[in-house]
Protein backbone atom coordinates (compact mmCIF):
# COMPACT_ATOMS: atom_id res chain seq x y z
CA UNK A 1 0.00 0.00 0.00
CA UNK A 2 1.54 3.62 -0.76
CA UNK A 3 -0.94 5.22 1.14
CA UNK A 4 -2.31 3.74 4.45
CA UNK A 5 -6.53 5.13 5.28
CA UNK A 6 -4.77 6.71 8.24
CA UNK A 7 -2.67 9.08 5.70
CA UNK A 8 -6.55 9.12 3.79
CA UNK A 9 -7.75 10.84 6.50
CA UNK A 10 -4.90 13.22 7.49
CA UNK A 11 -4.49 14.03 3.79
CA UNK A 12 -8.44 14.46 4.04
CA UNK A 13 -7.65 16.88 7.24
CA UNK A 14 -5.26 18.95 5.11
CA UNK A 15 -6.88 19.53 2.24
CA UNK A 16 -10.44 20.63 4.51
CA UNK A 17 -12.55 17.76 3.33
CA UNK A 18 -15.13 16.05 5.20
CA UNK A 19 -14.79 12.25 4.17
CA UNK A 20 -17.60 10.01 5.45
CA UNK A 21 -16.50 6.38 6.06
CA UNK A 22 -17.14 4.51 2.49
CA UNK A 23 -15.46 7.37 0.54
CA UNK A 24 -12.63 7.28 2.87
CA UNK A 25 -12.43 3.45 1.73
CA UNK A 26 -12.86 4.00 -1.80
CA UNK A 27 -10.42 6.78 -1.95
CA UNK A 28 -7.74 4.53 0.05
CA UNK A 29 -8.41 2.06 -2.81
CA UNK A 30 -8.51 4.12 -6.06
CA UNK A 31 -5.64 6.94 -4.42
CA UNK A 32 -3.70 3.60 -4.35
CA UNK A 33 -4.07 2.82 -7.95
CA UNK A 34 -3.54 6.09 -8.94
CA UNK A 35 -0.28 6.73 -7.43
CA UNK A 36 0.75 3.26 -8.58
CA UNK A 37 0.40 4.16 -12.01
CA UNK A 38 2.37 7.20 -11.29
CA UNK A 39 5.57 4.75 -9.59
CA UNK A 40 6.35 4.74 -13.58
CA UNK A 41 7.65 8.14 -13.00
CA UNK A 42 10.91 6.46 -11.20
CA UNK A 43 11.98 4.65 -14.19
CA UNK A 44 13.28 8.00 -16.08
CA UNK A 45 16.61 9.21 -14.30
CA UNK A 46 16.40 13.05 -13.35
CA UNK A 47 18.99 13.37 -11.65
CA UNK A 48 20.09 16.97 -12.55
CA UNK A 49 17.19 18.00 -14.78
CA UNK A 50 16.21 21.52 -13.66
CA UNK A 51 11.91 21.14 -12.50
CA UNK A 52 9.52 23.18 -14.94
CA UNK A 53 7.40 25.14 -12.95
CA UNK A 54 6.25 27.03 -16.03
CA UNK A 55 6.38 27.12 -19.67
CA UNK A 56 7.38 30.94 -19.44
CA UNK A 57 10.50 32.58 -18.84
CA UNK A 58 8.78 35.39 -16.31
CA UNK A 59 10.53 36.25 -13.41
CA UNK A 60 8.69 39.18 -12.07
CA UNK A 61 6.16 41.39 -13.61
CA UNK A 62 5.50 44.62 -12.31
CA UNK A 63 3.15 47.43 -13.16
CA UNK A 64 3.49 51.03 -12.06
CA UNK A 65 1.99 51.94 -8.99
CA UNK A 66 -1.48 53.97 -9.90
CA UNK A 67 -4.57 54.21 -8.92
CA UNK A 68 -7.77 52.43 -10.96
CA UNK A 69 -11.20 50.84 -10.67
CA UNK A 70 -11.46 47.99 -8.28
CA UNK A 71 -14.43 46.22 -7.27
CA UNK A 72 -16.35 47.74 -4.79
CA UNK A 73 -17.35 46.54 -1.12
CA UNK A 74 -21.13 45.81 -1.78
CA UNK A 75 -20.26 44.25 -4.93
CA UNK A 76 -17.19 42.60 -3.77
CA UNK A 77 -19.66 41.10 -0.58
CA UNK A 78 -22.55 40.07 -2.90
CA UNK A 79 -21.60 36.98 -3.45
CA UNK A 80 -21.16 36.65 0.62
CA UNK A 81 -23.07 33.40 2.02
CA UNK A 82 -23.27 36.00 5.04
CA UNK A 83 -22.41 39.31 5.90
CA UNK A 84 -22.70 42.02 8.41
CA UNK A 85 -21.81 45.65 8.17
CA UNK A 86 -19.77 45.49 4.98
CA UNK A 87 -17.92 42.23 6.61
CA UNK A 88 -17.99 38.54 5.95
CA UNK A 89 -19.19 36.84 8.70
CA UNK A 90 -18.03 33.09 9.87
CA UNK A 91 -18.78 31.21 12.34
CA UNK A 92 -17.91 31.68 16.10
CA UNK A 93 -13.75 31.16 16.33
CA UNK A 94 -13.21 32.75 20.00
CA UNK A 95 -15.64 31.97 22.95
CA UNK B 1 -31.53 27.81 -44.83
CA UNK B 2 -31.37 26.57 -41.83
CA UNK B 3 -29.22 29.95 -40.39
CA UNK B 4 -28.11 27.82 -37.09
CA UNK B 5 -26.34 25.49 -39.30
CA UNK B 6 -24.04 27.83 -40.71
CA UNK B 7 -20.02 29.55 -39.75
CA UNK B 8 -19.58 32.72 -38.38
CA UNK B 9 -17.67 34.04 -41.85
CA UNK B 10 -20.65 32.96 -43.73
CA UNK B 11 -22.70 34.12 -41.24
CA UNK B 12 -21.26 37.84 -41.11
CA UNK B 13 -21.17 37.89 -45.25
CA UNK B 14 -24.87 37.92 -45.13
CA UNK B 15 -24.96 40.47 -41.83
CA UNK B 16 -23.11 42.73 -43.57
CA UNK B 17 -25.27 42.92 -46.63
CA UNK B 18 -28.47 43.00 -44.53
CA UNK B 19 -29.99 39.83 -46.01
CA UNK B 20 -29.72 38.69 -42.38
CA UNK B 21 -30.70 40.00 -39.07
CA UNK B 22 -28.60 39.41 -35.96
CA UNK B 23 -31.91 38.98 -34.07
CA UNK B 24 -33.26 36.51 -37.06
CA UNK B 25 -29.66 34.38 -36.61
CA UNK B 26 -30.24 34.59 -32.41
CA UNK B 27 -33.81 33.51 -32.62
CA UNK B 28 -33.08 30.67 -35.17
CA UNK B 29 -29.80 29.43 -32.70
CA UNK B 30 -32.39 29.86 -29.44
CA UNK B 31 -35.17 27.88 -31.41
CA UNK B 32 -32.59 25.14 -32.25
CA UNK B 33 -31.20 25.05 -28.74
CA UNK B 34 -34.88 24.59 -27.38
CA UNK B 35 -35.34 21.70 -29.99
CA UNK B 36 -32.20 19.74 -28.80
CA UNK B 37 -31.19 21.40 -25.57
CA UNK B 38 -33.72 18.20 -23.85
CA UNK B 39 -31.72 15.33 -25.34
CA UNK B 40 -28.22 16.92 -24.90
CA UNK B 41 -27.72 18.93 -22.09
CA UNK B 42 -25.07 20.68 -23.22
CA UNK B 43 -25.55 24.17 -21.29
CA UNK B 44 -26.17 24.71 -17.61
CA UNK B 45 -27.55 28.21 -18.18
CA UNK B 46 -29.43 29.45 -21.45
CA UNK B 47 -29.92 33.56 -21.35
CA UNK B 48 -32.21 33.76 -23.84
CA UNK B 49 -32.76 37.60 -23.03
CA UNK B 50 -29.46 38.86 -22.85
CA UNK B 51 -28.85 36.98 -26.44
CA UNK B 52 -31.58 38.83 -27.42
CA UNK B 53 -30.38 42.45 -26.45
CA UNK B 54 -27.24 42.00 -27.22
CA UNK B 55 -28.94 40.78 -31.13
CA UNK B 56 -31.20 44.18 -31.31
CA UNK B 57 -27.57 45.89 -30.30
CA UNK B 58 -25.85 44.36 -32.92
CA UNK B 59 -28.44 44.86 -35.58
CA UNK B 60 -28.16 48.51 -34.42
CA UNK B 61 -24.42 48.93 -34.60
CA UNK B 62 -25.26 46.92 -38.50
CA UNK B 63 -27.97 49.70 -39.29
CA UNK B 64 -25.32 52.32 -38.34
CA UNK B 65 -23.38 51.06 -41.10
CA UNK B 66 -20.42 50.17 -38.06
CA UNK B 67 -18.98 46.98 -38.26
CA UNK B 68 -16.64 45.83 -35.39
CA UNK B 69 -15.77 42.70 -36.29
CA UNK B 70 -16.57 39.35 -37.60
CA UNK B 71 -18.26 38.17 -34.23
CA UNK B 72 -21.10 41.13 -34.21
CA UNK B 73 -24.53 39.89 -33.91
CA UNK B 74 -22.85 36.03 -34.11
CA UNK B 75 -24.39 33.86 -31.23
CA UNK B 76 -21.69 32.41 -28.84
CA UNK B 77 -21.93 29.46 -25.98
CA UNK B 78 -19.60 30.32 -23.20
CA UNK B 79 -18.08 27.60 -21.28
CA UNK B 80 -19.46 28.00 -17.43
CA UNK B 81 -15.85 28.51 -16.01
CA UNK B 82 -15.44 31.59 -18.05
CA UNK B 83 -16.50 34.41 -15.61
CA UNK B 84 -19.63 36.76 -17.37
CA UNK B 85 -20.63 39.83 -15.21
CA UNK B 86 -24.49 39.06 -14.14
CA UNK B 87 -24.52 35.62 -15.62
CA UNK B 88 -24.10 33.05 -13.09
CA UNK B 89 -20.90 31.09 -13.49
CA UNK B 90 -21.11 27.79 -11.66
CA UNK B 91 -18.11 25.80 -12.90
CA UNK B 92 -20.43 22.57 -13.14
CA UNK B 93 -20.35 22.75 -9.22
CA UNK B 94 -22.69 22.55 -6.44
CA UNK B 95 -20.45 24.80 -4.73
CA UNK B 96 -20.47 27.67 -7.28
CA UNK B 97 -24.39 26.86 -8.02
CA UNK B 98 -25.01 30.71 -6.83
CA UNK B 99 -22.16 32.55 -8.40
CA UNK B 100 -22.93 35.34 -10.16
CA UNK B 101 -19.44 37.39 -11.27
CA UNK B 102 -19.58 40.84 -10.63
CA UNK B 103 -16.96 41.20 -13.60
CA UNK B 104 -16.19 39.62 -17.13
CA UNK B 105 -13.11 37.43 -18.01
CA UNK B 106 -10.74 39.48 -20.30
CA UNK B 107 -11.90 37.03 -23.21
CA UNK B 108 -15.82 37.97 -22.20
CA UNK B 109 -14.72 41.32 -22.33
CA UNK B 110 -13.00 41.10 -26.34
CA UNK B 111 -16.37 39.09 -27.08
CA UNK B 112 -18.29 41.77 -25.86
CA UNK B 113 -16.54 44.89 -27.36
CA UNK B 114 -16.65 42.56 -30.86
CA UNK B 115 -20.49 42.96 -30.51
CA UNK B 116 -20.85 38.70 -30.05
CA UNK B 117 -24.20 37.51 -28.49
CA UNK B 118 -24.15 34.85 -25.91
CA UNK B 119 -27.13 32.55 -26.14
CA UNK B 120 -25.48 30.49 -22.82
CA UNK B 121 -23.18 29.38 -20.10
CA UNK B 122 -22.23 25.45 -21.60
CA UNK B 123 -22.16 22.33 -19.48
CA UNK B 124 -18.46 20.77 -18.80
CA UNK B 125 -16.87 18.59 -15.62
CA UNK B 126 -16.86 20.01 -12.79
CA UNK B 127 -13.82 22.57 -12.12
CA UNK B 128 -12.96 21.37 -15.87
CA UNK B 129 -11.62 17.98 -13.86
CA UNK B 130 -12.94 14.76 -16.48
CA UNK B 131 -12.57 13.59 -19.98
CA UNK B 132 -16.23 13.15 -20.50
CA UNK B 133 -18.41 16.00 -18.81
CA UNK B 134 -19.63 13.26 -16.54
CA UNK B 135 -18.26 15.13 -13.34
CA UNK B 136 -20.66 17.93 -14.26
CA UNK B 137 -23.09 18.25 -11.23
CA UNK B 138 -25.87 19.54 -13.35
CA UNK B 139 -25.69 15.91 -14.92
CA UNK B 140 -23.53 15.01 -18.05
CA UNK B 141 -24.02 16.16 -21.86
CA UNK B 142 -24.53 13.68 -24.25
CA UNK B 143 -22.57 13.35 -27.36
CA UNK B 144 -25.24 14.42 -30.53
CA UNK B 145 -23.21 11.55 -32.45
CA UNK B 146 -24.19 8.06 -32.39
CA UNK B 147 -27.06 6.67 -30.36
CA UNK B 148 -27.00 9.46 -27.65
CA UNK B 149 -25.49 6.79 -25.62
CA UNK B 150 -21.94 8.16 -26.01
CA UNK B 151 -20.46 10.96 -23.96
CA UNK B 152 -19.50 14.18 -25.93
CA UNK B 153 -15.41 13.73 -24.41
CA UNK B 154 -14.38 16.46 -22.02
CA UNK B 155 -13.98 18.97 -20.13
CA UNK B 156 -15.47 21.78 -22.92
CA UNK B 157 -18.33 18.61 -23.54
CA UNK B 158 -21.15 20.78 -23.18
CA UNK B 159 -19.39 23.91 -25.84
CA UNK B 160 -18.09 20.76 -28.33
CA UNK B 161 -21.60 19.32 -28.05
CA UNK B 162 -23.66 22.72 -28.64
CA UNK B 163 -21.43 23.48 -31.66
CA UNK B 164 -22.18 20.15 -33.50
CA UNK B 165 -25.84 19.83 -32.89
CA UNK B 166 -26.02 23.77 -34.59
CA UNK B 167 -27.16 24.70 -30.72
CA UNK B 168 -24.79 27.68 -30.90
CA UNK B 169 -22.77 28.91 -33.76
CA UNK B 170 -19.16 28.67 -31.83
CA UNK B 171 -17.90 28.45 -28.61
CA UNK B 172 -15.27 29.11 -26.15
CA UNK B 173 -13.78 26.16 -24.21
CA UNK B 174 -10.75 26.01 -22.11
CA UNK B 175 -8.03 23.36 -22.22
CA UNK B 176 -6.01 21.88 -19.56
CA UNK B 177 -4.84 18.44 -20.69
CA UNK B 178 -6.87 18.15 -23.42
CA UNK B 179 -10.29 20.06 -22.72
CA UNK B 180 -10.86 21.57 -25.75
CA UNK B 181 -9.22 19.10 -28.07
CA UNK B 182 -10.52 15.40 -26.92
CA UNK B 183 -14.39 16.90 -27.06
CA UNK B 184 -13.62 18.63 -30.39
CA UNK B 185 -12.38 15.49 -31.78
CA UNK B 186 -15.42 13.39 -30.64
CA UNK B 187 -17.74 15.52 -31.36
CA UNK B 188 -16.51 16.20 -34.61
CA UNK B 189 -15.47 19.77 -34.42
CA UNK B 190 -13.19 22.34 -34.74
CA UNK B 191 -10.94 22.63 -31.53
CA UNK B 192 -8.17 24.71 -31.49
CA UNK B 193 -5.74 25.14 -27.81
CA UNK B 194 -3.36 28.57 -28.00
CA UNK B 195 -0.06 28.97 -26.95
CA UNK B 196 0.14 29.20 -23.50
CA UNK B 197 -0.11 32.89 -22.83
CA UNK B 198 -1.90 33.97 -25.59
CA UNK B 199 -5.12 34.29 -24.59
CA UNK B 200 -5.80 36.17 -20.66
CA UNK B 201 -6.77 33.56 -18.28
CA UNK B 202 -8.23 36.86 -16.34
CA UNK B 203 -11.17 35.63 -15.40
CA UNK B 204 -11.13 31.85 -16.09
CA UNK B 205 -11.72 29.93 -12.92
CA UNK B 206 -8.20 28.81 -12.47
CA UNK B 207 -7.77 24.72 -12.00
CA UNK B 208 -4.18 24.17 -13.28
CA UNK B 209 -2.50 27.76 -13.37
CA UNK B 210 0.88 26.45 -15.19
CA UNK B 211 -1.65 24.64 -17.81
CA UNK B 212 -4.31 26.22 -18.31
CA UNK B 213 -5.56 28.10 -21.70
CA UNK B 214 -8.96 29.20 -23.34
CA UNK B 215 -9.71 28.92 -26.88
CA UNK B 216 -12.39 28.39 -29.85
CA UNK B 217 -14.38 25.21 -30.36
CA UNK B 218 -16.00 26.16 -34.02
CA UNK B 219 -17.57 24.45 -37.38
CA UNK B 220 -14.54 25.38 -39.72
CA UNK B 221 -11.13 26.38 -39.26
CA UNK B 222 -11.75 29.85 -40.88
CA UNK B 223 -13.91 30.68 -37.75
CA UNK B 224 -11.38 29.07 -35.44
CA UNK B 225 -8.98 31.62 -36.93
CA UNK B 226 -11.63 34.53 -36.17
CA UNK B 227 -12.80 33.68 -32.65
CA UNK B 228 -8.80 33.46 -31.91
CA UNK B 229 -8.42 36.38 -33.37
CA UNK B 230 -10.55 38.28 -31.37
CA UNK B 231 -9.56 37.10 -27.56
CA UNK B 232 -5.72 36.66 -28.29
CA UNK B 233 -2.87 39.51 -26.96
CA UNK B 234 -1.72 40.40 -24.03
CA UNK B 235 -3.66 41.16 -20.68
CA UNK B 236 -2.43 43.41 -17.82
CA UNK B 237 -4.84 41.85 -15.39
CA UNK B 238 -2.84 38.25 -16.70
CA UNK B 239 0.73 38.30 -15.87
CA UNK B 240 1.07 35.04 -17.34
CA UNK B 241 -0.41 36.65 -20.91
CA UNK B 242 2.64 36.94 -23.49
CA UNK B 243 3.61 40.21 -24.82
CA UNK B 244 3.87 38.68 -28.54
CA UNK B 245 2.61 40.18 -31.21
CA UNK B 246 -0.74 38.78 -32.71
CA UNK B 247 -0.48 38.47 -36.12
CA UNK B 248 -3.57 38.19 -38.59
CA UNK B 249 -4.57 34.75 -38.28
CA UNK B 250 -6.86 34.78 -41.16
CA UNK B 251 -3.65 35.72 -43.60
CA UNK B 252 -2.22 32.12 -44.14
CA UNK B 253 -5.30 29.97 -43.89
CA UNK B 254 -4.83 29.83 -47.90
CA UNK B 255 -0.79 29.20 -48.39
CA UNK B 256 -1.27 25.26 -48.59
CA UNK B 257 1.26 22.92 -47.01
CA UNK B 258 4.08 22.18 -49.83
CA UNK B 259 6.33 24.03 -47.96
CA UNK B 260 6.09 22.51 -45.25
CA UNK B 261 7.51 19.71 -43.00
CA UNK B 262 5.14 17.46 -40.81
CA UNK B 263 6.07 15.47 -37.93
CA UNK B 264 4.45 12.24 -37.06
CA UNK B 265 5.56 11.14 -33.46
CA UNK B 266 5.51 7.70 -33.46
CA UNK B 267 4.99 7.47 -29.80
CA UNK B 268 1.56 8.49 -30.20
CA UNK B 269 -0.08 5.27 -31.69
CA UNK B 270 -0.05 3.86 -28.54
CA UNK B 271 -0.78 -0.06 -27.87
CA UNK B 272 -4.84 -0.53 -27.15
CA UNK B 273 -4.91 2.11 -29.88
CA UNK B 274 -8.28 1.63 -31.57
CA UNK B 275 -8.15 0.35 -35.42
CA UNK B 276 -10.29 2.61 -36.99
CA UNK B 277 -9.30 5.48 -35.35
CA UNK B 278 -5.87 4.77 -36.27
CA UNK B 279 -6.59 3.90 -39.73
CA UNK B 280 -8.15 7.71 -40.22
CA UNK B 281 -5.51 9.39 -38.80
CA UNK B 282 -3.28 7.83 -40.84
CA UNK B 283 -5.22 8.66 -43.74
CA UNK B 284 -5.42 12.09 -42.51
CA UNK B 285 -1.82 12.08 -42.61
CA UNK B 286 -1.58 10.82 -46.38
CA UNK B 287 -4.12 13.53 -47.28
CA UNK B 288 -1.54 15.92 -46.14
CA UNK B 289 1.26 14.38 -48.14
CA UNK B 290 -0.78 14.40 -50.97
CA UNK B 291 -1.11 18.11 -50.41
CA UNK B 292 2.77 18.76 -50.78
CA UNK B 293 3.68 18.50 -47.08
CA UNK B 294 6.95 16.08 -46.46
CA UNK B 295 6.40 13.69 -43.80
CA UNK B 296 9.21 12.71 -41.36
CA UNK B 297 8.92 10.18 -38.88
CA UNK B 298 10.07 11.61 -35.46
CA UNK B 299 10.25 10.67 -31.72
CA UNK B 300 8.94 12.57 -28.54
CA UNK B 301 10.45 9.43 -26.00
CA UNK B 302 8.53 10.62 -22.88
CA UNK B 303 5.30 10.78 -23.79
CA UNK B 304 4.37 7.18 -22.14
CA UNK B 305 5.25 9.19 -18.90
CA UNK B 306 2.44 12.48 -19.59
CA UNK B 307 -0.35 10.55 -17.84
CA UNK B 308 1.68 10.64 -14.73
CA UNK B 309 3.21 13.57 -14.62
CA UNK B 310 0.23 15.57 -15.62
CA UNK B 311 -2.14 14.47 -13.23
CA UNK B 312 0.27 15.02 -10.31
CA UNK B 313 1.04 18.76 -11.37
CA UNK B 314 -2.65 19.46 -12.53
CA UNK B 315 -4.05 17.97 -9.23
CA UNK B 316 -1.13 19.48 -6.94
CA UNK B 317 -2.15 23.02 -8.80
CA UNK B 318 -6.12 22.55 -8.41
CA UNK B 319 -5.43 21.25 -4.70
CA UNK B 320 -3.89 24.72 -3.61
CA UNK B 321 -6.47 26.93 -6.39
CA UNK B 322 -9.31 25.00 -5.24
CA UNK B 323 -8.78 25.98 -0.88
CA UNK B 324 -10.28 28.79 -1.77
CA UNK B 325 -13.99 27.31 -2.01
CA UNK B 326 -14.37 28.00 2.01
CA UNK B 327 -17.71 29.11 2.59
CA UNK B 328 -16.65 32.73 3.50
CA UNK B 329 -16.63 35.15 0.49
CA UNK B 330 -18.45 33.52 -2.15
CA UNK B 331 -20.55 30.22 -3.33
CA UNK B 332 -22.52 27.67 -1.32
CA UNK B 333 -22.27 27.01 2.34
CA UNK B 334 -23.22 24.39 4.33
CA UNK B 335 -25.34 26.04 7.36
CA UNK B 336 -25.32 24.95 11.00
CA UNK B 337 -21.93 24.56 11.28
CA UNK B 338 -20.41 23.77 14.90
CA UNK B 339 -16.81 26.16 14.30
CA UNK B 340 -14.91 27.32 11.65
CA UNK B 341 -13.18 24.37 10.57
CA UNK B 342 -16.13 22.07 10.34
CA UNK B 343 -17.81 24.99 8.34
CA UNK B 344 -14.98 24.66 5.94
CA UNK B 345 -14.79 20.95 6.32
CA UNK B 346 -18.12 20.24 5.27
CA UNK B 347 -19.11 23.21 3.21
CA UNK B 348 -16.11 21.63 1.10
CA UNK B 349 -17.37 17.63 0.95
CA UNK B 350 -20.82 18.85 0.33
CA UNK B 351 -19.95 21.61 -2.70
CA UNK B 352 -17.47 19.28 -4.23
CA UNK B 353 -18.15 16.52 -6.27
CA UNK B 354 -16.28 12.98 -5.97
CA UNK B 355 -13.69 13.66 -9.24
CA UNK B 356 -12.82 17.05 -7.86
CA UNK B 357 -12.42 15.50 -4.10
CA UNK B 358 -10.26 12.46 -5.44
CA UNK B 359 -7.98 15.29 -7.23
CA UNK B 360 -7.85 17.83 -4.49
CA UNK B 361 -6.57 14.73 -2.19
CA UNK B 362 -4.23 13.60 -4.82
CA UNK B 363 -2.39 17.00 -5.54
CA UNK B 364 -2.61 17.36 -1.54
CA UNK B 365 -0.63 14.43 -1.05
CA UNK B 366 1.85 15.16 -3.77
CA UNK B 367 2.65 18.23 -1.81
CA UNK B 368 2.67 17.03 1.48
CA UNK B 369 5.72 16.97 3.54
CA UNK B 370 7.86 14.15 3.09
CA UNK B 371 6.40 13.04 -0.68
CA UNK B 372 6.84 16.58 -2.31
CA UNK B 373 10.00 15.46 -3.84
CA UNK B 374 8.87 12.23 -4.79
CA UNK B 375 6.25 13.45 -6.83
CA UNK B 376 5.69 17.21 -7.57
CA UNK B 377 9.51 17.84 -7.66
CA UNK B 378 10.11 15.03 -9.84
CA UNK B 379 6.92 15.40 -11.77
CA UNK B 380 8.58 19.06 -12.55
CA UNK B 381 11.75 17.17 -14.06
CA UNK B 382 9.48 15.21 -16.25
CA UNK B 383 7.49 18.32 -17.51
CA UNK B 384 11.43 19.70 -18.62
CA UNK B 385 12.31 16.84 -20.46
CA UNK B 386 8.87 16.28 -22.47
CA UNK B 387 10.05 20.48 -23.55
CA UNK B 388 13.09 19.41 -24.45
CA UNK B 389 11.59 16.62 -26.34
CA UNK B 390 9.29 18.93 -28.06
CA UNK B 391 12.36 21.65 -28.82
CA UNK B 392 14.29 18.77 -30.26
CA UNK B 393 11.22 17.52 -33.20
CA UNK B 394 10.71 21.16 -33.67
CA UNK B 395 14.37 21.46 -35.52
CA UNK B 396 13.33 18.24 -37.85
CA UNK B 397 9.78 19.55 -38.55
CA UNK B 398 7.17 22.85 -38.83
CA UNK B 399 4.13 21.12 -37.17
CA UNK B 400 3.21 17.57 -35.12
CA UNK B 401 0.44 15.28 -36.61
CA UNK B 402 -0.75 12.74 -34.38
CA UNK B 403 -4.20 10.80 -32.70
CA UNK B 404 -6.28 13.38 -30.39
CA UNK B 405 -7.33 10.62 -28.22
CA UNK B 406 -6.68 6.31 -28.74
CA UNK B 407 -10.30 6.14 -29.45
CA UNK B 408 -13.82 7.61 -30.25
CA UNK B 409 -15.97 8.76 -27.59
CA UNK B 410 -16.88 5.76 -25.27
CA UNK B 411 -20.41 4.99 -23.51
CA UNK B 412 -22.05 7.02 -20.35
CA UNK B 413 -21.00 5.42 -17.58
CA UNK B 414 -18.23 3.48 -18.93
CA UNK B 415 -15.12 4.39 -17.23
CA UNK B 416 -16.86 6.05 -14.47
CA UNK B 417 -15.81 3.68 -11.76
CA UNK B 418 -11.91 3.88 -12.85
CA UNK B 419 -10.57 7.02 -12.99
CA UNK B 420 -7.09 6.08 -14.21
CA UNK B 421 -8.87 4.88 -17.26
CA UNK B 422 -10.75 7.42 -17.63
CA UNK B 423 -7.27 9.70 -17.66
CA UNK B 424 -5.89 7.22 -20.24
CA UNK B 425 -7.85 9.07 -22.49
CA UNK B 426 -5.32 12.17 -22.22
CA UNK B 427 -2.53 10.75 -23.02
CA UNK B 428 -2.15 12.48 -26.65
CA UNK B 429 -3.42 16.06 -25.64
CA UNK B 430 -1.75 16.40 -22.02
CA UNK B 431 1.90 16.63 -23.63
CA UNK B 432 1.25 19.52 -25.40
CA UNK B 433 -0.21 21.48 -22.31
CA UNK B 434 3.11 20.48 -20.47
CA UNK B 435 4.98 22.53 -23.00
CA UNK B 436 2.60 25.28 -23.59
CA UNK B 437 2.06 24.42 -26.97
CA UNK B 438 -0.33 25.36 -29.11
CA UNK B 439 -3.07 22.42 -30.92
CA UNK B 440 -5.64 21.44 -32.77
CA UNK B 441 -8.28 19.03 -33.60
CA UNK B 442 -9.91 19.09 -36.76
CA UNK B 443 -12.44 15.92 -37.52
CA UNK B 444 -10.75 13.59 -39.98
CA UNK B 445 -13.27 10.44 -39.93
CA UNK B 446 -15.96 8.56 -38.42
CA UNK B 447 -16.02 4.76 -37.16
CA UNK B 448 -18.68 2.54 -38.39
CA UNK B 449 -20.97 3.67 -35.27
CA UNK B 450 -20.72 6.89 -36.69
CA UNK B 451 -18.65 8.53 -34.08
CA UNK B 452 -16.35 11.15 -35.47
CA UNK B 453 -12.45 10.87 -34.95
CA UNK B 454 -9.86 13.98 -34.58
CA UNK B 455 -6.77 14.42 -36.17
CA UNK B 456 -4.09 16.23 -33.95
CA UNK B 457 -1.90 19.48 -35.26
CA UNK B 458 0.61 20.69 -32.94
CA UNK B 459 2.84 23.31 -33.25
CA UNK B 460 5.72 25.49 -31.43
CA UNK B 461 5.32 28.24 -29.32
CA UNK B 462 3.45 30.78 -30.65
CA UNK B 463 2.76 29.31 -34.33
CA UNK B 464 -0.75 28.97 -34.45
CA UNK B 465 -0.98 30.76 -37.95
CA UNK B 466 1.18 27.39 -39.03
CA UNK B 467 -1.56 24.82 -37.06
CA UNK B 468 -4.16 27.22 -38.85
CA UNK B 469 -2.41 26.99 -42.13
CA UNK B 470 -1.98 23.00 -42.08
CA UNK B 471 -5.62 22.58 -40.94
CA UNK B 472 -7.03 24.99 -43.29
CA UNK B 473 -4.75 22.86 -46.22
CA UNK B 474 -6.83 19.56 -44.87
CA UNK B 475 -10.06 21.03 -44.45
CA UNK B 476 -9.93 22.33 -48.05
CA UNK B 477 -9.09 18.63 -49.50
CA UNK B 478 -11.93 16.68 -47.17
CA UNK B 479 -15.00 17.11 -46.16
CA UNK B 480 -15.28 15.82 -42.63
CA UNK B 481 -16.26 19.09 -41.21
CA UNK B 482 -19.93 19.43 -43.25
CA UNK B 483 -21.34 16.07 -41.44
CA UNK B 484 -23.89 16.87 -38.80
CA UNK B 485 -24.51 14.27 -36.27
CA UNK B 486 -27.98 12.55 -37.04
CA UNK B 487 -29.88 14.88 -34.38
CA UNK B 488 -29.38 17.60 -36.61
CA UNK B 489 -31.72 15.78 -38.89
CA UNK B 490 -35.40 15.34 -36.74
CA UNK B 491 -35.20 18.48 -34.84
CA UNK B 492 -35.74 21.28 -37.71
CA UNK B 493 -35.89 25.14 -36.71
Amino acid sequence: MLISDTQVEHVARLARLALSAEEKQRFTEQLNAILSYMEQLNEVSTEGVEPTAHVLDLVNVLRDDTVSQTLNADTALSNAPETAHHFFVVPRIVE
Amino acid sequence: MDLASLTIHVLHDKLVSGEVSAMALTEAVLTRLEAVEERLHAYITVTPELARQQAAAADEAFARGEVRSPLQGIPLAIKDNICTQGVRTTCASRILANFTPPYDATVIQCLRSAGAVFVGKANMDEFAMGSSTENSAFGPTRNPWGDLGYIPGGSSGGPAAAVAADACIAALGSDTGGSIRLPAAMTGVVGLKPTYGRVSRFGLVAFASSLDQIGPLTKDVRDAALLLQAIAGHDAHDSTSGNVPVPDYSQELERGVRTLKLGVPREYFVAGMDAEVEQAVRAGIETLRGLGAELVDVSLPHTRYAVATYYILANAEASSNLARYDGVRYGVRTPQTTNLLDMYMRTRAEGFGAEVKRRIMLGTYALSTGYYDAYYKKAQQLRTLFRQDFHQVFTQCDALLAPVSPTAAFRLGERLDDPLQMYLADVCTIPVNLAGLPAMSLPCGFTRQQLPIGLQMIAPPFRETTLLQVAAAFEAATDFHTHKPPLWMGCDA
